[in-house]
């Protein structure tokens, strides 16, 4: 991972590389690109006026007799407390308002792709609606095209979530009752992690999911692949696991498209098996986290509303997992 | 100067004010109003949240050691940081602060106690009580769990079954009472409570926070505690506030919660920097630098911590421009701070001796430090873009816990250092103090410096438990290690506190050489005479002060009127106006404390019946404690100075009875004014659920004008009586008859108001905008509640004849809030009436 490239040597003062999937000190999108560089920009004016405060502060307690006189009346506190934060702060009032305000450099979607996200306790419900108003449901991930903008909308199916993903931009709100935009424009292939950031009780600390940024044509035929129907299984295992699957009750709540499962309360695993991860990035995706998550879903990930299913013997359980595995 | 009292006096006075002051012994403690000795058991119980809720935090640092970490389980951390959090702000801060307003303002005002020591004792008991329960709730598995901001829809009942959510709910509103209690208590203390002499431009810098403190609680707790109705009213009722499928919204409870939030910062850390104030210039030896531009810059914070709630919602999707606004003004705050920032330094260069280095001061310059960088922080997030990323992160927790531990908690311990030997026969030790400052400066920035970088690289808030993988173990090891430093210096002052806190007089006088009365020689009544003030630093510029007044050659050296008495000066000048007369220790403000506290926690776990009963048994203590105030003029006038003779008894405008009524009135007028707000707000948001279109249309115009027209007989006849009080008063019966006619007029205007709508059909639980009109009709029920008691306790008085043309506070106090209620109701009525039919 590289580091914030204006500013690579501060990268001391972050410790170690100053680099993470979730960091926002490693931007990997156009928004978090031009806040990082406001950031450096704040904590360096930041650190200046604090060293300069204590260096005043050192004059008075410590200074020459002539020094102490000079600060001690009261154009000290009209120079230090009224002329200098007007000064600095116009300033960065100024740039923060070009940030943002209706000049803004921030890209805005072109429209030919949009992504909805539903906040959901406590896991991501993703659509990708294309240009022909085509919808594709997932869950729990997103992938973007590199370069393109691409406006996300955001609302919440119960309590107010935050979608944010800080390598790519700040965080929105997701409140019932209010959609909120976005725009993603990556600018790098990779990966990269978001959070949900407003407690939204129970499991919060397990509401997390990754952005998968792909060149253009790569998302292209992800894209084709992932709103097509689930793979029919062929194995034996598979084949059984699937009719666990349909039989168990799992079909309540989840779908699978191009089978009989059509819930809508959970999420959609028509490609769960081609994810990064499982629970809203709780587990890494594999054969064995599948089983872990039915067998023991409390435990990974306390108060979650799937509903604990121990009925599976040891063999049930892992053709389940090798159908939900196998759906890629 | 002539001295007020120029002649020696007789034997015998002081030892008759020891008397009257003396503080109640053995189980009759809880008895006492007197402010040193609440104000004492009010910071002890404050402290001990402090640390209640500190030992949380360590727990939670525990578990946050490391990553992947289950030591504690998710659902007692969420209930940790909920109860961390509110405890810190409502149980600790706020109460903290009071409790040294109620400690120190008397004493640095040179007043024998505060002009409602009852109303003082009722909001200390109350508010220990129930945040002990609340606390406690924490250990059996009751905690509310929302987040100490409780945002809905995550704390209606669909999302928090339980009764955890209410606990908080009504426990808060119960405390945010007793802090109103307190607020009128301070702003009358420090306008009307003054030595003579004290202008407003002498007055301590402390004072002026109190004042500005009380003032906005007056104003920001309002809508906090509006807020908090709403929300019980959907959770017990559904009334759907916050629902966003009927109307309601739940960023309405973020505007209401932060329009309080935003100034409790300030409410905050607006007296702690008034301590700082005072504590400077004694150490430097120096006048503090620039009084007016602090005062200015106080008052300027004040205003401007209104305008800037929205700073915590950026993140909510609201328009461009309003962020804009909001970004701005959120700057604007550092201008103020600014200007105490570097008064303090330059009036530490100013001192020509230099700053003593004495613990008070390390904790000063630590605060100085501290605060500074959790301001600069502040400009940062007050920058729309960069707070995008660090909202809701470890930055923030780390910024705020700079301006609040810097700004608060490292001033409350240079204050504990610095005004022990007040209340303590020795003082603290400056040699632990010093180990004390040292552990805790180190200790907090080694725990809350990486936590800024925690948040920049990707940690939210309110997690208690992350990946491993994500390269925030090391910085959450770190913090962890700091948070466990800055605790062992809290623990070392515990064992200070414990080896050298003495409750008691006979230490050093004034062992600092500060210039403010507070260090002038003191016992239980306070100073033996009250001094003539003519400077901000008095015993600075007469050192022969304190001979003079513990010598009575001051003011009132007495007790003339037999019982516990202040003088009341003028708001501005402080001119000498009357005598109060004082309650004294008493059993009704202790048990109407206890039975509000049973009230509101029965309520919380659905026991309704026998917390009516409490209720009801607390509006009883509390009438029989009404009963024997208003002692009326039976005293006449007494001689206070050589040539200067007082009344001991004044009703009307004049009357510190008066003065608070007027400030409880602001209190339900902001109330009201968030109703409005809240009323508009909804139907911006929801308008298609409004009538006349999408509820149905209010009564017909008849309704509301017979209610008007009620209501304003009303207030003619209370008018007609307050301008013939003389000839009314004579009839026993035409008393009685004409209240209880203007009785009659309120409840029939609210019967009325309430059958009207119920003819149309509308029913509170159908829309935001059912919710809403029924909301404004529980409002004008609860004032005429209020006025229903206190009808007959007027009718009472005059029967039993405590109450006459001159003898007349009791019903000014009724007549006063009578017309209030009516003002209010009109509007309310045009509002609610007229509103539909605009838009209609």
């Amino acid at each position: 991972m590289r580091c914030a490239r204006p500013f690579a040597p501060l990268a001391l003062l972050t410790l170690q590389d100053c680099a993470g999937v979730q960091s926002a000190f490693d931007p990997s999108g156009a928004e978090a690109e031009r806040i990082n560089v406001l950031s450096w920009l704040l904590i360096l004016s930041s650190v200046a006026v604090l060293v300069a405060v204590c260096l005043i502060t050192a004059g008075a307690l410590f200074g020459s007799e002539r020094w102490r006189a000079r600060i001690s009346g009261e154009r000290l506190v009209i120079g230090g407390g009224l002329v200098l934060p007007i000064l600095v702060l116009s300033i960065l009032l100024s740039y923060g308002f070009y940030l943002m305000g209706p000049g803004s450099p921030a890209g805005r979607a072109d429209g030919r792709l949009r992504v909805e996200v539903v906040g959901e306790r406590w896991w991501w419900r993703v659509t990708y609606v294309d240009e022909s108003g085509r919808r594709v449901e997932s869950a729990n991930e997103i992938r973007l095209p590199v370069g393109r903008p691409v406006g996300v909308e955001l609302t919440s199916a119960d309590v107010i979530h935050s979608f944010w993903v800080p390598r790519l931009a700040g965080k929105l709100d997701m409140i019932p009752g209010r959609t909120n935009s976005l725009t993603l424009q990556a600018t790098k292939a990779g990966i990269s992690r978001g959070q949900c950031a407003e407690y939204c009780g129970g499991a919060h600390a397990f509401m997390s999911f990754y952005v998968i940024a792909m060149p253009e044509d790569q998302f292209a035929a992800w894209l084709e692949q992932e709103a097509g129907d689930a793979q029919i299984p062929t194995g034996a295992d598979e084949t059984a696991g699937q009719t666990l699957f349909l039989s168990s009750g799992c079909i309540a709540c989840h779908s699978v498209r191009g089978t009989e499962a059509r819930g809508t309360i959970g999420p959609d695993l028509t490609h769960v098996g081609s994810r990064h991860s499982l629970a809203a990035a709780t587990l890494e995706n594999d054969v064995s986290a599948f089983a872990r998550w039915i067998r023991d879903g409390e435990h990974v990930k306390p108060e979650n509303l799937m509903p604990p299913y121990d009925i599976f013997t040891e063999a049930e359980l892992a053709q389940l997992s090798s159908y939900l595995d196998q759906l890629r | 100067m002539e001295l007020p009292n120029p002649d020696p006096r007789p034997e015998g006075e002081v030892r008759e004010l020891e008397r009257i002051w003396a503080t109640p012994r053995g189980w009759r403690l809880v008895t006492a109003v007197n402010n040193t000795i609440i104000g004492l058991l009010y910071l002890g119980v404050a402290f001990l949240f402090f640390l209640m809720a500190g030992v949380l935090a360590l727990i939670m640092r525990t578990q946050l050691a490391v990553g992947d970490n289950r030591l504690i389980g998710q659902d007692l951390y969420n209930q940790m940081f909920t109860v961390h959090g509110t405890t810190m702000m409502f149980l600790f801060a706020v109460p903290a602060m009071e409790a040294l307003g109620v400690m120190l303002l008397p004493q640095m005002l040179a007043a024998r106690d505060l002009p409602f020591p009852r109303l003082s004792a009722f909001a200390i008991w109350a508010y220990v009580v129930g945040g002990l329960v609340f606390f406690s709730t924490i250990f059996y598995d009751l905690a509310p769990k929302g987040g100490w901001f409780m945002y809905p829809p995550l704390t209606l009942t669909e999302y928090s079954p339980g009764d955890n959510a209410d606990f908080w709910l009504l426990g808060i509103g119960f405390i945010e009472i007793s802090a109103i209690a307190g607020a009128i208590e301070i702003v009358v203390g420090a306008l009307r409570t003054r030595p003579p002499g004290m202008s407003l431009s002498k007055m301590p810098i402390f004072a002026w926070t109190m004042l500005i403190f009380a003032s906005m609680i007056m104003f920001a707790f309002p809508a906090v505690i509006l807020a908090t109705m709403m929300l019980e009213m959907e959770r017990a009722f559904g009334w759907p506030f916050f629902t966003a499928a009927l109307g309601g919204d739940p960023l309405l409870w973020q505007h209401l919660f932060w329009f309080f939030g935003h100034p409790e910062v300030y409410i905050i850390f607006l007296p702690a920097a008034g301590l700082v104030s005072m504590i400077v210039p004694t150490m430097a030896r120096t006048p503090l630098v620039g009084y007016r531009l602090i005062v200015v810059a106080l008052i300027g914070i004040g205003f401007f911590s209104f305008g800037l709630w929205v700073h915590h919602m950026f993140t909510t999707g609201i328009p461009a421009l309003s962020l804009a606004f909001f970004s701005a003004a959120s700057m604007t705050v550092a201008i103020p701070s600014g200007i105490q920032v570097f008064a303090w330094i330059a009036t530490i260069a100013a001192g020509r001796e230099g700053l003593r280095m004495t613990t008070a001061s390390l904790f000063v310059l630590g605060f100085l430090f501290i605060f500074t960088l959790g301001g600069l922080t502040g400009v940062m997030v007050a920058m729309v873009p960069f707070d995008y990323q660090v909202h809701d992160t470890y930055f923030v927790v780390a910024h705020f816990h700079y301006v609040l531990i810097g700004g608060f908690v490292f001033p409350l311990f240079a204050t504990f250092y610095y005004w022990a030997p007040l209340f303590s026969r020795r003082p603290l030790s400056e040699r632990l103090g010093r180990w004390v400052f040292w552990l805790m400066f180190i200790g907090f920035n080694l725990a809350f410096l990486p936590m800024h970088l925690t948040g920049l690289r990707g940690m939210p808030r309110r997690v208690w438990t992350y990946p491993g993988e994500l390269g925030w173990d090391l910085l959450n090891a770190v913090s962890t290690a700091g948070s466990f430093v800055l605790g062992a210096g809290v623990l070392l002052f515990l064992i200070d506190l414990a080896a050298n806190f003495r409750i008691g007089k006979g230490g050093v006088e004034n062992p600092w050489g500060a210039g403010t009365l507070e260090w002038l020689p003191n016992d239980v009544y306070s100073t033996r005479s009250i001094p003539y003030v003519t400077s901000r630093e008095p015993l600075w510029d007469r050192p022969s002060l304190p001979q003079e007044v513990q010598e009575g050659h001051h003011y009132l050296p007495n007790a003339p009127t037999g019982g516990r008495e202040t003088i009341v000066t003028s708001p501005i000048h402080a001119r000498p106006q009357y005598v109060i007369q004082m309650p004294g220790p008493g059993w009704p403000p202790f048990l109407a404390a206890i039975f509000t506290a049973a009230c509101f926690l029965l309520l919380t776990v659905k026991l309704v019946t026998i917390a009516t009963i409490c209720g009801v048994i607390a509006v009883v203590f509390c009438l029989v404690w009404a009963w024997g105030l208003d002692p009326g003029p039976s005293k006449g006038v007494i001689q206070v100075a050589k040539g200067v003779r007082l009344p001991t008894y004044m009703s009307g405008p004049t009357s510190h009875s008066w003065w608070a009524m007027v400030v409880l009135m602001f209190v339900a007028g902001s109330l009201y004014i968030a109703y409005i707000f809240s009323y508009l707000f909804l139907w911006v948001v929801s308008p298609e659920v409004w009538a006349p279109a999408g509820s149905p249309s209010p009564p017909s115009s008849r309704w509301p004008l017979s209610a008007g027209a009620l209501l304003l007989a009303g207030s003619g006849i209370v008018w007609l009586v307050s301008q013939k009080l003389e000839k009314v008063a004579a009839s026993r019966v035409l008393v009685a008859a004409v209240l209880l006619l203007s009785l009659a007029c309120l409840v029939a205007s609210l019967a009325l108001e309430v059958e009207g709508h119920l003819t149309t059909g509308l029913r509170p639980g159908d829309n935001a905008y059912g919710a809403m009109v029924y909301l404004g009709v529980v409002l004008f029920g609860q004032l005429v509640l209020a006025l229903v008691v206190m009808g007959p306790f007027t009718i009472a008085r005059h029967v039993a004849g405590k109450l006459d043309a001159v003898r007349r506070v009791t019903f000014d106090n009724y007549m006063l809030l009578y017309h209030y209620t009516v003002a209010q109701s009109l509007l309310g009525l045009g509002l609610i009436h007229g509103f539909p039919r605009l838009i209609g």
